[in-house]
């Protein structure tokens, strides 16, 4: 009878304990990285990313100063907070990331090899596209986000996103919903957002680009797909690509309405 | 004042955007040509780099089925391609239960088939990131079921065995859909890596049955 009894209160206490833990694990989470958001160095980019905004550079040399980000020329408040958003000039629904690559090939006169060369920067040196991407997006703090929504690009975009989302490919049969589609699931002990449904993307999209503790690096959403894919073990998605643009289109629709919180910290 | 601005104008924005809404928060459903849109798009804006190549973007029976029907096929469409994969799994000879203990390392790596991985790295299962398994790792995800005293519960016998290295062979030859890799059928695990699996999950002397 007490063998029962103790093999009863074991079983209680085996199934209470992965439920303990998942509670413990989230809240000590986000309390690290409440307490790395307080000293977070993207403002110390940020400023970096302000120079090479007013740096002369490429054939023309000139600087990003004339770039229209969708407010106008060289309007840099609340325009990250706009975007995506479809561009006339270049005829496509274009993220900040496509949008500085193509000022700095129109506008500059640089060759997209000089340009796209490095991307991604890594620990010693963030690249000048993250270094603009972090300065850009700075410029939006406090502004609520809201893409384009309006223009059928926009809205094309929007659904290609969405679809691309749910799609199944690669080694491993992964598509970004089979990490992202479902509640409270974990990868190791990794929390897993559910990125199709506003709730769990709002503070996501309001928070990118940023630093990041893991890397020890400043990060873009460009490259936060780019490394989704390298995991999910796809090819290589192209950089600005018209894939990787819906998916962000997708990703910030879905999300819109939260004011902008970052560029900060995350883990 | 300027903040008003800011505020006012993003309002007009979500106004207009409000008159015809974007289906937010739904899965849309696909016809074929859509698939057909998605394939064309991923060979245009992806590229092979290092180990994964451009065939990683096709789609087998199985996924174009599956990516169709939103992972929801008719069991009539289902059937049919499960049984088919059933057929080509190449079942070893003799015993499918290997090393328990190199079946465990295995489990643990996270190692392998993504592009910068190097052609000669041996490639983890991957185990972990998706299940529990041995009581004494609690860094576990759940994605997956729970895979705790899994050859307690079922045994050794040889259908279980068969069923076990089945599974991890080719996942989709049991539940079409199923959302794990087809570690055997992608290249990912060799058949030795797949019998030490079978052994880990199943060796009554292996953690995950203690």
């Amino acid at each position: 009878m007490l063998k029962t009894l103790m093999g009863g209160v074991a079983l209680a206490l085996a199934a209470a304990m992965p439920l303990q833990a998942q509670v413990d694990i989230r809240k000590e989470t986000q309390r690290w990285q409440q307490m790395i958001a307080e000293g977070s160095p993207a403002e110390l980019f940020e400023i970096e990313g302000e120079d090479l905004w007013k740096k002369k550079q490429g054939p023309k040399n000139v600087s990003l100063e004339g770039c229209d980000l969708g407010q106008g020329p060289g309007v840099v408040k609340a325009a990250y907070a706009r975007l995506p958003r479809y561009f006339a000039d270049a005829d496509r629904v274009m993220d900040l990331e496509t949008r500085l690559l193509h000022c700095m090939l129109t506008l500059q006169g640089r060759s997209r090899e000089d340009a796209a060369r490095r991307v991604f920067g890594n620990e010693d040196r963030p690249s000048e596209m993250e270094l603009l991407s972090i300065y850009i997006a700075g410029q939006s703090r406090g502004v609520p986000m809201a893409p384009g929504t309006r223009h059928a690009k926009e809205r094309e975009a929007f659904e290609l996103g969405q679809k691309l989302f749910f799609h199944r490919a690669g080694a491993w049969d992964f598509s970004c919903s089979s990490c992202h589609g479902e509640a409270d699931k974990r990868i190791r002990m990794q929390f897993l957002p559910v990125m199709s449904q506003p709730e769990g993307v709002r503070k996501i999209v309001a928070t990118w680009p940023t630093y990041l503790v893991r890397n020890a690096q400043v990060k873009t959403m460009q490259w936060r797909i780019w490394d989704c894919y390298r995991q999910m073990r796809w090819p290589e998605p192209v950089f600005g690509s018209e894939a990787t643009v819906a998916l962000t289109q997708y990703l910030t629709v879905t999300g819109q309405g939260e004011p902008y919180a970052g560029p900060g910290t995350k883990r | 004042m300027n903040k008003h601005i800011l505020l006012l104008s993003a309002a007009a924005i979500l106004v207009a955007g409000c008159a015809a809404p974007l289906p937010v928060g739904e899965r849309p459903k696909l016809a074929a040509a859509d698939l057909d849109q998605l394939v064309a798009m991923s060979k245009r804006d992806f590229r092979a780099r290092g180990i994964a190549g451009m065939d990683r973007v096709e789609l087998d029976a199985a996924l174009r089925t599956c990516n169709l029907y939103n992972d929801e096929p008719p069991r009539e469409v289902a059937q049919p391609l499960e049984e088919a994969m059933l057929k080509a799994i190449p079942f070893p000879a003799g015993s499918l239960m290997g090393d328990w203990k190199r079946g465990q390392a295995l489990a643990q790596s996270g190692r392998g088939m993504t592009w910068s991985d190097k052609p000669n790295t041996a490639n983890g299962g991957s185990c972990y990131n998706c299940h529990q398994l041995s009581p004494q790792e609690e860094s576990f995800g759940t994605l997956g079921t729970s895979l705790r005293n899994f050859g307690k519960i079922r045994g050794t016998s040889e259908a279980i065995q068969r069923y076990t290295y089945g599974k991890i062979y080719n996942s989709k030859a049991y539940n079409l859909c199923s959302q794990m890799p087809r570690m055997g059928h992608s290249k990912t695990l060799n058949e030795q890596q797949i019998k030490d699996l079978t052994a880990y999950l199943l060796d009554p002397n292996s953690p995950v049955n203690k």
